[in-house]
C-alpha cells in the first residue's frame, strides 16, 4: 500500500448527528472511556506487564492483518494491543497523536512537523547498533537534525509495470525516455484500452519522479526550493501532453495504489508500487514487465520513488521506554518476522541490507528488476518536506496536468507557500 | 434549580388550594430539567466548547496541537481572507448553490404536488421518495462513484452512452468541461429531495380546502391559476425555511465532495479545504480555525439578509 491512503468515508452528517442528536448519549458513554485499541486497564491477565497501543493503516494484501497479531502476542514483555484502521489512517493518526489515547507505537512518514511538536521520540539507542545495516535513504528520511526517529519497516519502490504482449503488439520498446513514454501511450491507446494509468486524479504521483527525472528534487540538500527550475517544467508539460492526448486511464474502479486496472486490461501500463507484484503475477502470469519513470530529457536520469513505512514510539506514550523496547524486538531483532512482513503477502525491499540480501522471492523476475531499478534511480523523502508543501506541490500538478496551466507560473506560486513553510521551521 | 422549590415551600402557607399549581410548576421545572438537561451539557461539551476552543486556536499558530503557546493575533485571518485557495473554495460553493438550491426547490415542490394528488396508495409514494434520505452521503457515493459515473466502459452512465456510440466519460476526472458536477448534484438531490418533498407537503396539508372552494367559486382555473394565486402563497412559510436550509446545507457540503473527488483544487467547497489543512495531514489548526469561524460568520450573515428579504418568522406566517 501506498504513503497516502485516499479518501474513504468520513461523513459530516454523522459527525452533526453524534454531536447534536446523541450529544446527551454521548456525554454519557464518554465517561466510560474511548476505545484506544488497549484493552482496558486494571484488571485483565497482563500482570504487571505494561500495555501498548500500535496502530497500523490497512494493508491490500490478505494475511497482512493475522500477521501483525501474530508478531503482537509473541512479544513477551508487554500486552501489545493492534488497532488495524482501513479508510483514512492519515487524519486518524494525525488526532491521535494530538491526545494522550492515541498509540504507543504506529506506523507513518516521518516530517518535521512531527519531531517540531515533539510527537515522536529518537531512537538512536535502539539502532545504534545496526545502523549500518540500512540504506542511507531510509536513514535521511527518518532523521532530524541528526537524530533518527523511525525505523524503516518496509521500502516501496514506485515504478510502471507493463503488460509485455500489449507493448509487442504494437512494436513498442519499454520507454527509455519520458517523450518515449508519452508516445507509447498513445500508440497504446484504442477503443478498449488505455495506454497508462497513473491515477484517478490524471498522474499527480508522477510530479516529484518527474522533477527528480529532469534534475531537480523538490527539496534541495540544504533545504531550498528544488523543483522549479524550467527542466522540471519541460517535463511536467509532458505529463499534460499525455493527459490531453487522452492516453491515460480516468475513472477507474480502483486506484493506481491497486492493480485492477492492468489486471483486467484496461489499460497497457500502470504507475503503482512492487507491493503488487504478487497480485499482478496472478493475474497476469509472466506477461508482466517492468521500467523506472523515464529520463525526462537528455541529461536527466530515471527515477524511482522509494517510499515505505515506518515505526515510531509516541512522545505521549504513558510507556515511551516499553514502546522502544518492543520496537526494537520486532523491526531490529526479529529478522524471521521482518522477511514476513516483507515478502509473504504484498512484495517489498526489506530495509535491512542483510536481510534484503537473502530475500530469494527478490532475486527473480519483475521483482528483482525492480529491485535493481530501485538501487540505481532510487530517491526518499526529505522529512522536512511538510504535507503543506506537498499539497501546495500538488495543486501545481492539477492545474497543469488537468488544466493545462503554465508550470512556471504555477512553481512561483507554490515556491512562496513552500518558502514560507521553511521559513517558518527553519527560521 | 433551587429557587422555584423555595418559592413552593415559602408559599405553602398560603392556602390548600393554591397548593397543587405550585407543585405543578416546580414539577414541570424538574421535567424541563431532566429532558433538557442532558441536551444542554451535550450542546455545551460538544458544540461550544470546541467553537470557543476554535476562536481560541484562531488567534495562535498551532500546527499538530490544540494547545498552542505562539500568539500571532489576526494574522491566521488575514492568511485565509488573502488565500487563493479559500476563495476558491468559496467560489465553488457558489457554483454549488446555484445549481443545488433552486433544482431542489422546484423539484421537491413538484414532487409534493404530485404525490399529494395521488388518490392511491399515498404513503407508498411519500415513503418511496423519501428513502432516500435514510441513506448515508458515504454509500451513497460510492455507488455513484463505482457503479454509475465510473470512467470505464461498464459504468451505467457510460454503458447507456455507448448505446448511442458515444465514447466514455470520465465523469470524476474530467476538467474541461467539468462533467464532475453531474455526479455531485444528481448524488444530492436523490438524497435530499424526499426530504424537502415532505415539508412541502406539510405545508401543502396546512392549506384550508375552503381557500380552493372559495377560487373556484371566484372562477380561477385549477392549473396554473390557483397554483400561483392560493398554493404558492400560502407555501411562503414553507418555501422559505426550504430555501434556508438548503443554502446552509449547501455551505456545509462536504460529503458528496470529498467521497466523489477528493480534497482537488478545481472542485472543493470550503468545509473540504479547511478539513484538509487542519485535520488532514497538515494540522495547522490555527488557520484552519480562522477559516471555519469566517466561514460561520458568512453563513450567519446571508441567513440574516435572507430572512430579512423574505421575512421568515413575522406574524402571519
Amino acid at each position: 500500500m501506498p504513503a497516502h491512503v485516499p479518501n474513504a468515508g468520513l461523513n459530516r452528517r454523522d459527525l452533526l448527528k453524534r454531536a447534536g442528536g446523541l450529544a446527551a448519549l454521548a456525554a454519557f458513554t464518554a465517561a466510560c472511556g474511548g476505545n484506544t485499541g488497549r484493552p482496558s486497564g486494571g484488571g485483565g491477565g497482563g500482570g504487571s506487564k505494561a500495555t501498548l497501543a500500535q496502530w497500523y493503516h490497512q494493508y491490500g494484501e490478505t494475511g497482512t492483518k493475522e500477521a501483525a497479531l501474530k508478531y503482537a502476542k509473541a512479544y513477551p514483555d508487554a500486552n501489545i494491543a493492534v488497532e488495524w484502521t482501513p479508510g483514512d489512517y492519515g487524519s486518524k493518526l494525525a488526532s491521535g497523536l494530538l491526545s494522550s489515547k492515541g498509540p504507543d507505537v504506529f506506523e507513518s512518514q516521518l516530517n518535521i512537523g512531527m519531531v517540531k511538536s515533539n510527537q515522536v521520540v529518537a531512537l538512536d539507542d535502539i539502532i545504534a547498533d545496526v545502523k549500518d545495516d540500512f540504506a542511507p535513504g531510509d536513514l535521511a528520511t527518518n532523521t532530524v537534525d541528526g537524530k533518527v526517529y523511525g525505523i524503516r519497516m518496509i521500502v516501496d519502490p514506485q515504478v510502471i509495470y507493463y503488460r509485455k504482449s500489449m507493448l509487442d503488439k504494437a512494436g513498442i520498446k519499454p520507454p527509455e525516455t519520458l517523450d518515449d513514454l508519452v508516445a507509447a501511450a498513445k500508440e497504446l491507446t484504442t477503443d478498449k484500452v488505455k495506454g497508462i494509468f497513473v491515477g484517478n486524479d490524471g498522474g499527480n504521483a508522477l510530479g516529484g519522479p518527474a522533477v527528480f527525472a529532469s534534475g531537480g528534487s523538490l527539496l534541495t540538500e540544504d533545504n531550498k526550493v528544488g523543483f522549479t527550475g524550467a527542466r522540471s517544467a519541460q517535463a511536467l508539460s509532458k505529463l499534460r501532453q499525455m493527459y490531453a492526448d487522452k492516453s491515460v486511464l480516468l475513472g477507474a474502479p480502483t486506484d493506481w495504489w491497486d492493480p485492477g486496472a492492468i489486471n483486467q486490461g484496461l489499460v497497457a501500463m500502470q504507475w503503482i508500487g512492487m507491493w503488487a507484484v504478487p497480485g499482478m503475477q496472478k493475474a497476469l502470469g509472466d506477461d508482466l514487465g517492468v521500467f523506472a519513470f523515464p529520463k525526462a530529457d537528455a541529461e536527466g536520469k530515471a527515477a524511482v520513488y522509494s517510499g515505505g513505512w515506518t515505526q515510531f514510539v509516541s512522545a505521549k506514550s504513558a510507556n515511551v521506554d516499553a514502546a522502544k523496547k518492543f520496537v526494537k524486538w520486532l523491526w531490529i531483532d526479529q529478522a524471521e518476522y521482518q522477511e514476513d512482513w516483507s515478502l509473504n503477502y504484498g512484495f517489498h525491499i526489506p530495509p535491512r541490507k542483510s536481510i534484503a540480501a537473502k530475500a530469494s522471492k527478490l532475486q527473480s523476475g519483475v521483482a528483482a528488476e525492480t529491485v535493481k531499478l530501485t538501487t540505481e534511480f532510487g530517491y526518499t523523502d526529505n522529512p522536512a518536506w511538510t504535507p503543506k508543501m506537498g499539497t501546495a506541490f500538488t495543486d501545481v500538478l492539477t492545474n497543469v496536468i488537468k488544466k493545462g496551466a503554465d508550470p512556471a507560473a504555477e512553481f512561483s506560486k507554490a515556491e512562496k507557500t513552500v518558502n514560507g513553510e521553511l521559513a517558518r521551521l527553519f527560521g | 434549580m433551587s429557587a422555584p422549590v423555595k418559592t413552593a415551600a415559602a408559599s405553602a402557607s398560603a392556602g390548600e388550594r393554591r397548593k397543587p399549581r405550585q407543585k405543578g410548576i416546580a414539577g414541570t421545572t424538574r421535567s424541563f430539567w431532566l429532558f433538557v438537561g442532558p441536551f444542554v451539557i451535550g450542546l455545551l461539551i460538544f458544540s461550544y466548547l470546541p467553537i470557543i476552543w476554535s476562536l481560541v486556536l484562531s488567534f495562535f499558530e498551532a500546527y499538530n496541537t490544540v494547545t498552542p503557546s505562539k500568539f500571532v493575533g489576526l494574522q491566521n485571518y488575514v492568511d485565509m481572507l488573502t488565500d487563493g485557495n479559500f476563495l476558491s473554495s468559496l467560489g465553488t460553493f457558489t457554483i454549488f448553490a446555484v445549481f443545488i438550491v433552486p433544482l431542489t426547490f422546484v423539484m421537491s415542490l413538484a414532487l409534493a404536488l404530485l404525490v399529494n394528488q395521488v388518490k392511491v396508495a399515498k404513503a407508498f409514494f411519500r415513503s418511496v421518495f423519501f428513502l432516500p434520505t435514510a441513506c448515508s452521503y458515504v454509500v451513497a457515493c460510492v455507488i455513484w462513484r463505482l457503479s454509475i459515473f465510473n470512467g470505464v466502459r461498464f459504468g451505467l452512465a457510460n454503458t447507456v452512452l455507448g448505446w448511442f456510440g458515444i465514447d466514455n466519460v470520465a465523469w470524476l476526472s474530467t476538467v474541461d468541461p467539468p462533467w464532475y458536477w453531474i455526479p455531485i448534484i444528481t448524488v444530492r438531490l436523490w438524497l435530499q429531495l424526499g426530504f424537502y418533498m415532505i415539508l412541502f407537503i406539510a405545508g401543502l396539508q396546512r392549506i384550508s380546502p375552503t381557500l380552493y372552494e372559495a377560487a373556484y367559486v371566484d372562477g380561477a382555473k385549477p392549473g396554473w391559476q390557483v397554483f400561483r394565486y392560493i398554493t404558492l402563497p400560502q407555501l411562503r412559510a414553507t418555501s422559505v425555511s426550504v430555501l434556508i436550509l438548503n443554502l446552509i446545507a449547501a455551505y456545509q457540503a462536504f460529503d458528496e465532495f470529498y467521497n466523489l473527488i477528493g480534497n482537488v483544487n478545481y472542485a472543493r467547497p470550503p468545509l473540504v479545504y479547511l478539513y484538509g489543512i487542519s485535520l488532514g495531514s497538515i494540522q495547522d489548526l490555527g488557520h484552519g480555525s480562522a477559516g471555519a469561524l469566517i466561514l460561520a460568520v458568512i453563513i450567519m450573515l446571508v441567513t440574516l439578509l435572507q430572512t430579512r428579504i423574505f421575512g421568515f418568522g413575522k406574524a402571519g406566517d
